[in-house]
């Protein structure tokens, strides 16, 4: 009896967990269910490559070349912002901040990880818009707004996981570094930083992820003009932002062609996820 | 393995607390409730079904979502206990979502197509007058309707060449598949006319215009003239201001229709017909007067009251 | 100046300028958070009263309260958690107590982690296309919650797991010893121990699901009503806040819907601490 029903509830335990793998290969089926047959029917280069992107055009002209370069440029920019700021904060934390700094600090990246993404945008609206527009010119709704916010919404992503992995770093290492003599500042930039490059290579892929992924702070202020952007004050929109502005609208061809957007995304934020898992996978064999 | 700050902390909760179990009845507890709490939600779920008698779903245009709101909350204030689910969609995705059945009524602010009036019957229910809105601080006042379609073709790029400031204009659009867009498009491009400016910014609702109009002083846009505010001016086309009376009369040209949808062959029934009843009614219409649309003119209605 | 002196002294100026660099970087993050925290609740706490809380919206939230919202967001939380939490605490035990490293737990690690990974837009299609069209649930809690469910499982399973991974291995074995059932073992022993790291796993959870916006809008709906089932469409705090603030309807209702996310956000914060911290105080008293 005891053994009847330790074996159901281990059954039981294996179909949950599986649930898991089910769920990702439903996603992976619907998404691309909705979406592949439109890549087929136009081809995958004018779809990825085409900058035209007009759905009330007779038959549609469907091509996401222009969202890709937005997103492609919103997001190198979120990473200018983000990666020197938030592995410097990481450094801080790990080795120079005071213990009581250190432990404001941890909370106060948690809480910059937990505000809801469209506050950001808001505020991204409210305050860096009109800066923008009145001391840089343009209408303010750009690339550059949106990669300053997305910069640090992907902080805390780049900042846990950096720091994680300097703590990380053997003592030894260390103490072997500041004993040959060097300054703490060398030891830092020559042996810790470089023992802990995996794992803020794998922070950065994550936080370029997120980056990519963003849509409703996005929405809010890149003003989503189907340009391809020459400057960084102008206008443009991003693979999400497109999808977020254009999925309640659509229809018929329309939609699936946002579904195939999707299909996109998905399948470069899985390619990045994989290369972090790589990434990170190896610097537990280091 | 990548950790988490969180899961780090979350590593040493467990590590400090590992000497106290007693409450395992309380967490097996907590599973037990959790699983109770799926199970009576889908027992629930089973058990709402489609309460259509106290509950009706109108999803559309997000142009007309606004006032049908409105109307939508005067009806409830006078039937308590019903509920009137208004949806801002969009206009396409709300023809299709009647089509379906997913609504019960599909809202609309541009006119049906062929292929949807074969499934859909539309229903006038006010007429819009379309706002052509700059900011206030803007000295031009007015368009001419050829230029303005040379405007937003993104052909003039700057307010010097309508009399205006030397600065760039910044277009702003909706987007592909609104109804507002749609009779944008076929009211001021007109059919077949050179294409909306791809360059121009994109948003999602008429309230979204105006916000970027309100904010930047070199904005043009469009919108409903419903939903004017004093932070944005709007402007005359061919030196007619964009007023009820003005639209009524005939002179000011851009005026659209904003539309019910419901599926052929099946009069509404119940509480969808009463909502619609109201805002048909002299009640209704009144409320649309007042908030800056113009009455339907009356016309038979698909089913006998 | 004598070669060696340059390198002695020069280290020691770059030095200065690098750490100089770090603490400007690190103040300037803190002063970016205390801008959006401060900015949002100074221009959005006066606002905020007992009747913005209590009351129904009216004129679409230009006026009157964000009740519904308030509905919508916790009732919407607490189903994603319900179908959540047991799922994740569930496919943890398994990986933990259950199996060995094997295929199996491969493909679910590499599950939980994609899953992680997909942007919430993606959600947001999919439980548009599956939850409301195929299965025919309309934009409804239902839909919203088995979305945002998906979307918050890896959360619980990773935080589940690393909190279970953490009883040491003897508490096991004097179970077994006892002659409890693996089972016994699980929900008398393991379980127990490892609740504060689920718990702080499923909070985390819960501030996930209320700073959503993206795969709610899709899946949940805009409508601002009061749901009375799961099959009612639902506004979110986040969604209304969205709403408000690109629709420009309201500014002042923007801000205080947005004050209160931010406050939120922070007792969700402060209560994940306080379990960490709470736990740390006893455990010391306890020596």
């Amino acid at each position: 009896m005891e053994g009847l029903r330790e074996r159901l509830i281990a059954r039981t335990l294996l179909v949950v967990a599986c649930s898991v793998v089910l769920a990702l290969a439903i996603i992976t089926y619907f998404i691309f269910r909705a979406g592949l047959p439109i890549i087929f029917h136009l081809g995958l280069d004018d779809f990825l490559f085409s900058t035209r992107w007009m759905p009330a055009d007779e038959g549609g002209s469907y091509g996401i070349g222009a969202m890709a370069l937005g997103s492609l440029w919103v997001t190198l920019g979120a990473l200018v912002v983000g990666v020197p700021l938030g592995v410097a904060v990481a450094v801080f934390s790990a080795e120079l901040a005071p213990t009581w700094l250190a432990n404001l600090i941890r909370p106060a990246i948690q809480l910059l990880a937990g505000i809801p993404s469209v506050i950001y945008g808001f505020v991204g609206l409210m305050v860096l818009v009109p800066w923008v527009r009145q001391h840089l010119g343009g209408p303010g709704l750009c690339v550059f707004t949106a990669a300053i916010v997305l910069g640090i919404m992907i902080l805390p992503n780049i900042i846990s996981i950096s720091e994680d992995s300097l703590r990380a770093v053997p003592p030894a290492y260390r103490q072997g570094a500041l004993a040959l003599g060097a300054t703490r500042w060398q030891t830092i930039w020559g042996v810790l930083i470089p023992a802990a490059r995996s794992g803020i290579m794998a922070s950065i892929i994550l936080g370029m992820g997120r980056a990519l992924g963003e849509t409703m702070a996005v929405i809010m202020m890149i003003g989503n003009s189907l340009q391809v952007p020459r400057s960084l004050l102008d206008p443009a929109t991003t693979l999400t932002s497109n999808i977020g502005l254009e999925m309640a609208y659509a229809s018929g061809q329309h939609r699936e062609a946002l579904f195939a957007t999707g299909v996109v995304l998905f399948a470069f934020i899985m390619i990045l996820n994989l290369i972090a898992n790589v990434v990170s996978r190896r610097r537990v064999q280091a | 393995m990548i950790t988490h700050p969180v899961l780090s902390g979350a590593r040493q909760v467990v590590t400090l607390a590992r000497r106290r179990c007693r409450c395992a009845s309380l967490s097996v507890a907590g599973i037990l409730l959790a699983l109770a709490g799926v199970t009576a939600l889908s027992g629930c779920a089973r058990a709402g079904g489609r309460a259509a008698a106290t509950r009706v779903t109108v999803a559309g245009s997000t142009s007309v979502t606004p006032f049908a709101e409105q109307l939508a909350e005067e009806f409830m204030r006078k039937r308590p206990g019903v509920q009137v689910n208004i949806q801002g969609i969009g206009s396409s995705a709300g023809i299709q979502a009647t089509e379906t059945g997913a609504a019960d009524v599909g809202m609309s602010s541009r006119a049906l197509n062929q292929e949807e009036v074969r499934e859909l019957h539309p229903v006038l229910v006010a007429l819009d007058a379309m706002a052509i809105i700059a900011h206030p601080d803007n000295p031009v006042r007015n368009v001419a309707l050829p230029q303005l379609r040379r405007i937003f073709a993104g052909e003039i790029r700057n307010w010097r060449m309508l009399g205006g400031r030397d600065a760039p204009i910044t277009l702003v659009n909706r987007e592909a598949g609104s109804g507002a867009r749609g009779a944008f498009e076929e009211l001021v491009m007109g059919k077949g006319g050179s294409p909306l400016d791809y360059r121009s910014i994109r948003q999602g609702s008429q309230g979204a215009v105006r916000a970027v109009v309100e904010g930047d002083p070199n904005a043009v846009g469009y919108v409903s003239s419903g939903v004017l505010t004093p932070g944005v001016r709007a402007l005359h086309v061919d030196g007619v201001a964009p007023t009820a009376e003005e639209a009524v009369a005939g002179r000011y040209k851009l005026v659209r229709p904003f539309l019910f949808v419901l599926r052929r062959g099946e009069a509404p029934v119940g509480l969808a017909r009463d909502y619609i009843g109201y805002v048909l009614s002299k009640e209704g219409q009144e409320t649309l007067v007042h908030s800056g649309l113009i009455a339907a003119p009356k016309e038979a209605l698909p089913w006998k009251d | 100046m004598t070669a060696e002196k340059q390198v002695r002294v020069w280290p020691r100026v770059v030095q200065r300028i690098a750490f100089a660099l770090i603490w400007t970087a690190a103040l300037a993050t803190l002063m970016v958070l205390a801008f959006i925290v401060l900015y949002v609740l100074r221009l959005g706490l006066p606002h905020v009263d007992w009747r913005f809380l209590s009351r129904y919206p009216e004129a679409m939230g230009r006026e009157g309260g964000i009740l519904p919202a308030i509905v919508g967001t916790v009732v919407l939380t607490l189903a994603a958690v319900a179908v959540a939490a047991p799922l994740g605490i569930g496919a943890a035990v398994f990986l933990t107590e259950y199996t060995w490293e094997s295929r199996v737990t491969r493909a679910v690690r590499f599950g939980a982690e994609a899953l992680a990974g997909v942007p919430s837009i993606i959600y947001g299609l999919f439980g548009f296309i599956f939850f409301v069209t195929y299965l025919r649930m309309g934009w409804s809690i239902l839909s919203g919650a088995l979305t945002l469910a998906i979307m918050i499982l890896p959360t619980i399973i990773r935080t589940a797991e690393e909190a279970i991974l953490t009883v040491p291995r003897p508490y096991r074995d004097v179970s077994f010893g006892l002659g409890a059932t693996r089972w016994q073992m699980v929900t008398s022993v393991v379980l127990p121990t490892a609740l504060p790291g689920i718990v702080t796993g499923i909070i985390l959870a819960i501030g996930r699901s209320v700073g959503e916006t993206a795969a709610i809008i899709f899946t949940a709906g805009t409508a601002l009503t009061m749901p009375t089932s799961l099959l009612s469409p639902a506004r979110t705090m986040s969604v209304h806040f969205f709403v408000l603030a690109i629709e420009g309807i309201s500014l002042e209702k923007a801000y205080a819907t947005g004050a209160i996310l931010i406050l939120t956000t922070l007792l969700i914060n402060v209560l994940a601490n306080w379990l960490v911290v709470n736990a740390v105080r006893r455990h010391a008293r306890r020596g």
